[in-house]
This record gives C-alpha cells, sequence and structure tokens, in this order.
C-alpha cells in the first residue's frame, strides 16, 4: 500500500513521542485499542490549571504507520488547545490531514478515543481532586 | 549489493535465466500447438511437452504420465478435491483437511461443503503440524480424501507427510498434498511418501508464473479425476485446453535444475536463515520463531518482534521486501489465520515477519537485513506503549483494554 507521504514524514519523524509523568494532577492518560486487535495508542496532555490550556502531549503508539501518524498529528494539534477545544477534534480532521484510505480510518478513530480518553482522565484527576468519584475511560489491570 | 532486497521467495521467485533461455525458442520459432499431430511445429511441441513431463516427474519420483500440466497450484489443488469428491461419490462425501491450508484447499473444501460434502479441518499443534492421532480418529467409513500440505506457505512447517501417507494407505484413502513450498526445496517423492495426488507450481521454483501441475498416481492405486475444465480431451482428459508449451518447457528446466541442484542450496539457505536468526536474537530480546524449527523447510523463518506491529514493521524496512501476517497488510484486516491457529495470541500474529530465502540471497543480504531490522524495531519499540508497560512489569494478559 502506499503511504501519503504525510504519513511517512510522521513515521519517520513522529512528533512528542513519549511519556509523561501519569500520577501528576495535571496529566491525563489515555490507553486506548488492543493488542490483540493490532493497534494500541497511549495518548497523554499535561493542562496548565491555570488556563485550562494543554502545555504538553505525548504519546506513544503500537500499530500500523497510519496510527503512529494518526496520533503523532494528534499530540501536534493538542498543544496550545484548551481542554474543549481538544474535544472538537474529530477523527474526520485527522483522516483529510493524513490523507488516510477507508481501510486506516479506523487509526483515527483510535486517535480520537484516545484524545477524548486522556481528557476523560484528566478531568477524572480533578473531580477527584475535588472530592467526588469518578471514572477514567482507559485501560487499566483487572482487579 | 543491490536495493531493494528480495527475501520474499515464499511468495514467488524469479525465473532462473537458464530457465528462461530454455523458453524462449518456444515463443517465436517452435511456437506449435502440442496438438497438431501432423505437422513438424506441432511435433517440436509435443516433444518439448513430453520433455518437460519427464523432467517434473523425475523430480518428484513418478512416471511421466503421472503429470497433468495446469495452470498452477491452485487449479491443481482445485482439479485434484473437486476432481476426487466428484469422481468418488458413490464410495463417500468425507474429507479431512487441516486448517493451516492455503485457500487454494480452504475455500476449495468449503465450496464442496455447500454442495453437501463433509470436511474436517484438523487443527494443528503449537508447532504447526498436525497430531496424527487427531487425523485417525477423524477418518470414518465416508472419508474419500485426505488433503494435507506438504509445507506450510506462511512458517515453512513439514507436515509428516510419510505417516499420513501410510495411514492413509492402511485406510484405503486417497491422499493429496498441496507441495507448492517444498517441491524443489527440499526431496519430495510421492512413492516414499505413498501420496496419491500433489499440486506444484513452476514459479515458486524460479520457473514462470501460470504453469504447474498435478501428479495424479496411475497404479496402486489408480486415482481417477472428474475433469473440471472440459474440452477438447487434453492431459489424458483430465485437463482440457491447449498446452502452454512456453510455461511447461520453463517448468520442466526449472525441475530438472531443482533436481540438481537442491542438496547445495538448501544447505547453503539453512546456513544463511541461521545466520539472519542468531543475528536477530543476538540484537533484540522478546523474538518468537513461529512453528517447529526441526521440521521446516531451509530457507524459511518466520519470526514475531513482539510489542512491535508488523506493518509499521515493514514500513521502516522499506528496501527489503518480506511479508507480515498483521491484519494490516492484509486484505481482510484480519491477522494471518496459520499464526492465530498456532494458538500463540493475535498479537504475536500483528508482530511477525516471513522471511523467505532463494537461490539469490547473499550473506551480505542477510547482514544488512540484520542491522535494517534491529535499527527499527529498537525505534519502535521506543515508540511502543506495550514494551514500555512490559518493561515497568505490567502483565498485558492481564489488561482490561478497550477495544470497539
Amino acid at each position: 500500500m502506499a503511504y501519503s507521504s504525510k504519513v511517512v514524514d510522521h513515521y519517520e519523524n513522529p512528533r512528542n513521542v513519549g511519556s509523561l509523568p501519569k500520577d501528576d494532577a495535571n496529566v491525563g492518560t489515555g490507553l486506548v485499542g488492543a493488542p490483540e486487535c493490532g493497534d494500541v495508542m497511549k495518548l497523554q496532555v499535561k493542562v496548565n490549571p491555570e488556563t485550562g490550556v494543554i502545555d504538553d502531549a505525548k504519546f506513544k503508539t503500537f500499530g500500523c504507520g497510519s496510527a503512529i501518524a494518526s496520533s503523532s498529528l494528534a499530540t501536534e494539534w493538542l498543544k496550545g488547545k484548551t481542554v474543549d477545544q481538544a474535544l472538537a477534534i474529530k477523527n474526520t480532521d485527522i483522516v483529510a490531514e493524513l490523507s488516510l484510505p477507508p481501510v486506516k480510518i479506523h487509526c483515527s478513530v483510535l486517535a480520537e478515543d484516545a484524545i477524548k480518553a486522556a481528557i476523560a482522565d484528566y478531568k477524572a484527576k480533578q473531580e477527584k481532586d475535588k472530592g467526588v468519584p469518578a471514572s477514567a475511560g482507559h485501560a487499566q489491570p483487572n482487579a | 549489493m543491490k536495493l531493494p532486497i528480495y527475501m520474499d521467495y515464499h511468495a514467488t521467485t524469479p525465473v532462473d535465466p537458464r530457465v528462461l533461455e530454455a523458453m524462449t525458442p518456444y515463443f517465436t520459432q517452435h511456437f506449435g500447438n502440442a496438438a497438431s499431430r501432423n505437422h513438424s511445429f506441432g511435433w517440436e511441441a509435443e516433444e518439448a511437452v513430453e520433455t518437460a513431463r519427464k523432467q517434473v516427474a523425475d523430480l518428484i519420483g513418478a512416471s511421466a504420465k503421472e503429470i497433468i500440466f495446469t495452470s498452477g497450484a491452485t487449479e491443481s489443488n482445485n482439479l485434484a478435491i473437486k476432481g476426487v469428491a466428484e469422481m468418488y461419490r458413490e464410495k463417500g462425501n468425507h474429507i479431512i483437511t487441516c486448517v493451516i491450508e492455503h485457500k487454494a484447499v480452504i475455500d476449495t473444501c468449503k465450496k464442496l461443503e455447500k454442495q453437501g460434502a463433509r470436511v474436517t479441518y484438523l487443527p494443528v499443534q503449537k508447532d504447526g503440524r498436525i497430531s496424527l492421532d487427531e487425523l485417525r480418529a477423524a477418518i470414518t467409513d465416508k472419508t474419500i480424501l485426505i488433503t494435507i500440505m506438504t509445507a506450510n506457505n506462511e512458517i515453512g512447517v513439514l507436515q509428516p507427510i510419510a505417516e499420513i501417507g501410510a495411514i492413509a494407505k492402511e485406510k484405503g484413502i486417497l491422499f493429496h498434498t498441496d507441495a507448492v513450498q517444498a517441491v524443489g526445496k527440499v526431496p519430495v517423492s510421492v512413492n516414499d511418501l505413498k501420496v496419491d495426488l500433489l499440486s506444484l507450481s513452476a514459479h515458486k521454483m524460479y520457473g514462470p508464473k501460470g504453469v504447474g501441475a498435478l501428479y495424479v498416481r496411475r497404479r496402486n492405486p489408480r486415482v481417477l479425476l472428474a475433469e473440471q475444465i472440459s474440452g477438447g480431451g487434453h492431459e489424458r482428459g483430465m485437463r482440457s485446453g491447449t498446452l502452454n508449451v512456453t510455461g511447461i518447457v520453463g517448468l520442466g528446466k526449472a525441475a530438472e535444475l531443482a533436481k540438481n541442484e537442491m542438496a547445495s542450496e538448501a544447505e547453503r539457505l539453512k546456513k544463511l536463515r541461521e545466520r539472519l536468526s542468531a543475528g536477530l536474537h543476538e540484537n533484540l530480546d522478546e523474538l518468537y520463531i513461529n512453528g517447529s524449527l526441526e521440521h521446516r523447510l531451509p530457507h524459511s523463518l518466520n519470526i514475531s518482534f513482539a510489542y512491535v506491529e508488523g506493518e509499521s514493521l515493514l514500513m521502516g524496512i522499506n528496501d527489503v521486501a518480506v511479508s507480515s501476517g498483521s491484519a494490516c497488510t492484509s486484505a481482510s484486516l484480519e491477522p494471518s489465520y496459520v499464526l492465530k491457529a498456532l494458538g500463540a495470541g493475535d498479537d504475536l500474529a500483528h508482530s511477525s515477519i516471513r522471511f523467505g530465502l532463494g537461490r539469490w540471497t547473499t550473506e551480505e543480504e542477510v547482514d544488512y537485513v540484520i542491522e535494517k531490522l534491529t535499527t527499527v524495531v529498537r525505534r519502535l519499540r521506543e515508540m511502543s506503549p506495550l514494551y514500555e508497560m512490559v518493561k515497568e512489569g505490567v502483565d498485558l494478559s492481564k489488561m482490561q483494554w478497550v477495544t470497539h
């Protein structure tokens, strides 16, 4: 399969690969996908509590080139956005930007899910700080 | 060293220049129809076909009259299985095959099931081989055919063909084997193995695409087939259609070369494969070899690089032609059914790479592939959340994943 030049660029020079301290109250972590499906994305955001703006975003992805590119692009777009603006990112935006073919649309869906899961986790941590129990929207060890 | 490097010899092989040389005159000079009985053009073509028939027969220890030329192994498999099912309908309707057969066998069996046949798909053990006990248990008085491949196209694992042949003989059941990957690579003798029908293809052994053969036993027992392509009654009435003389000449020459060079080639390729495997294992941890190493084609290696997805791996080594069992590289978006059948888990199927070495693979190329893969696997593992979690001590099998 031929990849678009943007997918190749993100694959060869991925932006923001790495991890943020997941126990930090200002860091939200999303972990979506499953190894047996061939795609797992971990996406993290660090939110400035004063401004509500995402200061930093990191990812690690197990998946095909398009999955790596989708998550790399997502981190690039997240930085500088407010939490609400981040939630407005749609998988179709990623499809358009990376010229993903139909068989790769699920990669963009996973990236959108990862964004939502990371922000849900951040919000849950904020709620928890205020004493409200919350549930996280990402993969977790079985009890 | 020339890039890109071809290391996908299970998919197809280049035509050996000696094969091409043998074929060339049959395109323009000796272009006759082998069925033309009354002029020299026809006689020349017929003679060339009969020479090739003998060359193919010699490679598998058969007699020339037992070779039926076809368009390739897919057709050979269809003719063998459908031909037997139709011809022996009175005797029974049960066929035994296995879950890791090529689609040309599995889909043929599925079609017959729709027409009322009963098919048993034997599972394979962890090493990719069927259990002979399970085979024996599957046999009924309605069983007319056992069809089990000699060597698997994805993992290169050799089935216990001689043992299966002995069981089939004992029970009076016909035995067909799809030997596409094995013929010309390892010794295959239809009499030693007690095979009644055997499919082979030219393009897997340095011959041209579009031509293959089906061995059909003529004695002890005499196997009868219902023709699947009707017409002028060529090939003893089992396969009509004007013979592909150039292709058949190429197949014959390829068979002759394989017979003469197989032993030394196999030894050379086995050493290269061991070099490839050792080099990768030296540089990288968490590698899993898929299928038995002991019972395997000499030029074949299938490795899962845990925590790295196959298609992204292929993207990183784009000057090396190999295949992956990853879902993303298949049209169906399902990971390899062969690797799944080994029971190692879908995640390892997604991480698998198939290496196929061949006649023109060099030590220099193997070393290049080791270095290149090492770099790319390390880079992708740095990027892999799974590798990070494992290194942190998380048991991935105990995770509850959020799936679609």
